[in-house]
């Protein structure tokens, strides 16, 4: 087979053939397109590139962490850092129970809201409800840690705890600043569902109930497992709110009903409250980045555990949502 | 990807030098007295904050250009501001320990003690609370998680509620030097893993007065009407003693600490002259006045 590229380029090499007003406004384009197109690309490459740096810097600073303190250490149940013990795992329990205990609070609470929002409210009552929630989102954590701190730590004392320092105290702080979060992206995901899919229901004789709950959520549900997922992510990364209601006392809680009512000490509380008093270089500080690096594995597997449970729900659909 | 690579290492190259420069200078400036107006930046123990800040406040009407900018956080990171260099004096309710000097010294500074007032560390209680005296064992044993319970002291039958500073707070590290180990350098006793850190005096204070368990200790400065100061016997048999003025500045009370001053290396003409007169009458009739005890002059 004869090739015709190769010869067309064998006579161009040799000057036989010439591409001249075509081969000009061509590069002339191809600069155009090219300086967008690298300005475009830059900007999408520097998120991650920046990602990565933080990552890296992470590793750098936190892997004597991993390498000079034998794993057993690592996992026990002694964290007091100034005089070498250093166990991991009260801060990562503690982290774990303020978080699920806000995920359990905040997400019915917040898919329910969002639903009533979205499906059964009137009008009138959405435009003064939909505002409010939005400022919620706009308090800063630190306003809720003093109420939780002057209002909700007595209150649950009165209740019989110990402390009214505890992770309850802390869940239910972090409950209220993801509930916004939760709410809006959960109403948008039900605003979503085609107009059709209420209307077939409803003419097929279905209740409004039983509209919302076989059709209306299953079809938003990508978008509420988003608002939810989100939702998580800032309940686990939350510092201050945390810090000044959960009491951190760094031990595990024993198992049993009152687990929620016992003081915790989380992994963000600890990096805040001790990242000022470490000289830097030594094993301490390191830790403290070695924390860092463990908080970013956790928020890692639950975004990517995320992004998978929507991508399997999406295809299911066949790319509708 | 390479070259890439290389123009960066380039710019951070270049950014770790500006900020060399950059630190460098400030440091020169604050050692250079010849200007006009001086700044001094005074950082470190939460229990010296309000001295400090009364200090600074009064040195004003004495030396009008030069201005003190004083921050709290805690013993270790005023120290830790000193070692890498950002501050100018740093307060400490602890002496430095060796490893910092270490670490201080590899950066090319020479911390100098300075002894400013004498604190009298204050064990609290909620009023509610009918225990009104603790031997030092006791109170090891308590902080230690040994005794759990307010019976085993003469208390009611209800639990210890335990509260401390954090961890980079002066108070906190004599606490464990001198009651939780009860000043023997062997022993290795740390805080029970259930004590409440608090991140500031005030945490201490608020969470003690509103719960009728708890315990904790603060300085005699921070102490408010809304917690109750219980008496400190030395050991079991030695009479129990209430912190004042008097008791510790005669050591009868055994929980009396010095409260200190560090400078990077000698002090420049400005700072020793503003460390003598807070050594001097002027400055210590503020320590008194703000319920600390002051340094006996000869």
């Amino acid at each position: 087979m004869i090739d015709l590229a190769q010869i067309v380029k064998q006579r161009y090499e040799a000057g036989l053939i010439r591409f001249r007003g075509l081969s000009q406004t061509w590069k002339q384009q191809n600069w155009a397109e090219l300086g967008i197109e690298t300005l475009i690309r830059g900007a999408g490459i520097s998120t991650i590139f920046i990602v990565g740096l933080i990552f890296l810097f992470l590793v750098r600073e936190g892997l004597p962490t991993f390498l000079d303190i034998p794993l057993r250490q690592l996992f026990g149940e002694r964290w007091y850092p100034t005089e070498g013990y250093y166990g991991l795992w009260p801060l990562i329990v503690g982290s774990l129970v303020v978080t699920a205990g806000s995920v359990i609070i905040a997400v019915p609470l917040g898919l329910m809201t969002a639903i009533y929002l979205g499906e059964i409210a009137p009008p009138w009552q959405r435009e003064i409800l939909k505002p409010l929630i939005e400022m919620l989102a706009g308090i800063p954590s630190i306003v809720l840690g003093f109420i939780g701190w002057m209002v909700l730590a007595p209150l649950i004392q009165d209740l019989g705890a110990p402390t009214g320092l505890t992770a309850f105290t802390g869940a239910l702080i972090l409950a209220y600043m993801a509930l916004p979060t939760i709410i809006s992206i959960s109403e948008d995901a039900l605003y979503a569902v085609p107009k059709e899919y209420r209307d077939g229901a409803l003419a097929m004789g279905a209740t409004q109930w039983q509209t919302i709950w076989r059709v209306i959520l299953p079809a938003s549900r990508s978008g509420l497992m988003m608002g939810v997922m989100l939702g998580i992510g800032r309940a686990i990364g939350e510092t201050m709110a945390v810090m000044m209601v959960t009491g951190n006392a760094a031990y595990i809680p024993k198992l049993g009903l009152d687990v929620p009512f016992s003081p915790v000490r989380t992994m963000t509380a600890t990096i805040a409250a001790e990242m000022g008093e470490v000289s830097q270089g030594s094993l301490h500080y390191n830790v403290l980045f070695g924390i860092g690096i463990v908080l970013f594995l956790i928020t890692f597997a639950i975004n990517s555990i995320a992004g998978r449970l929507i991508g399997q729900v999406v295809r299911r659909r066949g790319g509708q949502l | 990807m390479l070259a890439l690579l290389v123009p960066l290492r380039k710019s951070v190259m270049f950014a770790t030098c500006l900020l060399l420069l950059v630190g460098c200078r400030s440091q020169t400036s604050t050692a250079d007295d010849s200007g006009s107006s001086r700044a001094i930046q005074n950082k470190g123990s939460d229990t010296l904050v309000n001295i400090a800040l009364a200090w600074a406040e009064a040195y004003q009407q004495v030396e009008p250009d030069v201005s003190i900018a004083v921050t709290g956080g805690g013993s270790g990171t005023g120290i830790a501001a000193l070692i890498n260099g950002t501050v100018d004096i740093a307060n400490a309710s602890r002496q430095i320990k060796s490893d910092e000097i270490e670490a201080a010294q590899k950066n090319g500074i020479t911390p100098v003690e300075f002894v400013v007032a004498i604190d009298a560390l204050a064990v609290i209680i909620n009023p509610d609370n009918p225990v009104d005296a603790l031997a030092i064992d006791q109170l090891a044993d308590i902080y230690s998680g040994r005794i759990t319970n307010w019976k085993e002291v003469g208390g009611r039958d209800a639990p210890i509620v335990l509260v401390s500073r954090e961890s980079n707070s002066g108070t906190h590290v004599y606490f464990l030097e001198e009651v939780v180990r009860k000043g023997d350098s062997e022993n290795t006793d740390i805080f029970a893993a259930e004590t409440l850190m608090m991140p500031s005096s005030v945490g201490i204070t608020s969470e003690v007065s509103r719960n009728p368990n708890a315990i904790g200790y603060d300085g005699l400065g921070y102490v408010t009407k809304d917690e109750k100061i219980i008496a400190v016997a030395e050991s079991s048999d030695a009479p129990s003693v209430l912190p004042s003025i008097e008791s510790a500045s005669d050591g009868t009370y055994p929980l009396s600490r010095n409260l200190y001053m560090y400078t990077a290396g000698e002090p420049s003409d400005t700072i020793a002259t503003y460390l003598d007169w807070i050594r001097g009458p002027e400055g210590q009739q503020i320590v008194a006045a703000s319920g600390f005890v002051p340094i006996t002059q000869e």
